[in-house]
């Protein structure tokens, strides 16, 4: 039987079962421990990028390579016929017609959904304006299974920008469906979203506002951290917040021996440098994990089995 | 004394009754009564023994289906819609909330991609106790009915 992955879409986070969050998980675990590199043979793979980056489309184009496959595609939206008008609809038929999946980021929310409207072949979302980014969630869902040997039960502490951050949101939407226990840790005008609050309490998720990093560190089995962004700020509430949510390394003494640090990256200067020579940083490990990640979703969508 | 009737009788067509007072045009905007070309006849503000008073719209030579009578209770989730025939009622709709309503209001999000693209918008509909939600298809933002609402 093919899995249940095998030629689907990978639009949003909320599509995905527990059970194929963790065949992800699971696969992408399989995939570092004992590298495949023929699961991608034959296989063309178009990168489209509407919208620069460099993590994801850099990630996503090791990934393929690594299993053998080969790539096409752009990494800027401007030399395309998007340009001159086109409508995305157009282009992804097109594109699609010359490919075994496509890649896509792109600078409007909802353009991976309609994008596989269009598509005969699967789409894979590398992230739509502000609202989804779903690699990411299973990046970050590997590199918390891979530390805590489980993602059931974990408690899990939100740090700094949680009103805009796309990321934190797809990753407790995913954690909502093991059992976990949040911390959400934000100055009151970055707060997590009513719509998400309300989302855990029907599916009766727990979760605690706190107002300091001090208080959750002793708590929790991981800390993702994100960037508050200056520009949303004037520049007077911006030195008054600014301090609160900057982890430095001795406010890390009272934490658990098995706690891990986690951010989407790039960090500014929300983990002081220090940190990073602690056994609880894992960002740049979970930066690595992308493509782990992404070659075990790349495989489960484009093999039967794997 | 001679009685006259407000509104004149239908022969054949659709009948949209206790519409709430104010909702009348808003309804009459978004479902584009108006450019459908028939008669079109709007009563505001009448007087209802139920409601106080009401809106009532009569479209001529229409019959509104099932599914477009549904996503007239996002407005008016009390309004009886009458599908006349020979001026004799032949079909009373009760109105249910849709689960999902297909291109008649524009997303609010001016950043969500189905705006110039040659799709249609679409909303799933969830009741909450003292309001409806509105997710887009595309974007997954959630709004307010009320908000989808005001756009067009």
């Amino acid at each position: 039987m093919a899995n249940p992955l095998y030629r689907k879409n990978i639009i949003s986070i909320p599509d995905f079962t527990r059970e194929e969050l963790e065949l992800v998980v699971d696969t992408a675990e399989r995939l570092k421990a004992h590298p495949r590199n023929d699961l991608l043979q034959d296989k063309l793979i178009a990168s489209c990028f509407f919208e620069p980056s460099t993590r994801t489309r850099l990630s996503f184009e090791t990934a393929v390579q690594r299993m053998g496959g080969r790539v096409i595609g752009f990494a800027d939206g401007g030399n395309t016929s998007a340009r001159k008008g086109e409508t995305l609809a157009d282009s992804i038929k097109i594109i699609s017609s010359y490919s075994d999946a496509v890649v896509m980021r792109h600078p409007k929310e909802g353009a991976a959904r309609l994008a596989c409207e269009f598509s005969p072949v699967p789409v894979i979302n590398g992230g739509d304006g502000s609202n989804q980014h779903p690699t990411q969630t299973l990046l970050d869902l590997f590199s918390i299974k891979e530390t805590q040997g489980t993602l059931q039960n974990l408690t899990v502490a939100f740090v700094g920008d949680l009103k805009y951050g796309r990321t934190v949101h797809s990753l407790t939407q995913a954690l909502s469906l093991f059992n976990c226990h949040f911390y959400f840790v934000a100055p009151e005008a970055l707060a997590m979203p009513d719509y998400i609050c309300e989302e855990l309490d029907e599916k009766g998720v727990s979760y605690t506002l706190a107002s300091s990093l001090e208080e959750v560190i002793p708590k929790v089995d991981i800390l993702y951290m994100t960037r508050v962004q200056r520009e949303r700020f004037d520049e007077a509430d911006f030195k008054k917040i600014q301090g609160q949510f900057i982890l430095r390394a001795e406010m890390l003494k009272h934490a658990r021996s098995t706690l891990k640090i986690l951010h989407p990256l790039p960090r500014v200067d929300e983990i002081e440098v220090e940190v990073d020579a602690t056994p609880h940083a894992y960002y740049f490990e979970q930066a690595q994990n992308g493509v782990y990640a992404r070659q075990a979703l790349l495989a489960l969508v484009l093999n039967e089995t794997v | 004394m001679q009685y006259t009737r407000t509104v004149e009788a239908l022969k054949e067509g659709t009948v949209i009754d206790h519409i709430p007072a104010g909702q009348g045009l808003k309804i009459l905007r978004l479902f584009k009564l108006a450019e459908t070309g028939e008669r079109v006849t709007v009563g505001l503000n009448l007087s209802s023994r139920h409601m106080g008073s009401k809106d009532i719209i009569k479209v001529e030579n229409i019959a509104l289906t099932e599914d477009q009578a549904n996503e007239l209770a996002l407005f008016a989730p009390k309004a009886t819609v009458n599908v006349i025939e020979n001026f004799e009622v032949v079909k009373k709709h009760q109105l249910e909330l849709p689960d999902a309503i297909q291109g008649i209001f524009a997303c609010p999000n001016s950043n969500c991609i189905s705006h110039n693209e040659p799709v249609e918008s679409f909303f799933y509909v969830k009741a909450q106790s003292n309001d409806t939600k509105m997710k887009c298809k595309y974007c997954e933002k959630v709004f307010s009915k009320d908000i989808v609402a005001e756009v067009r």
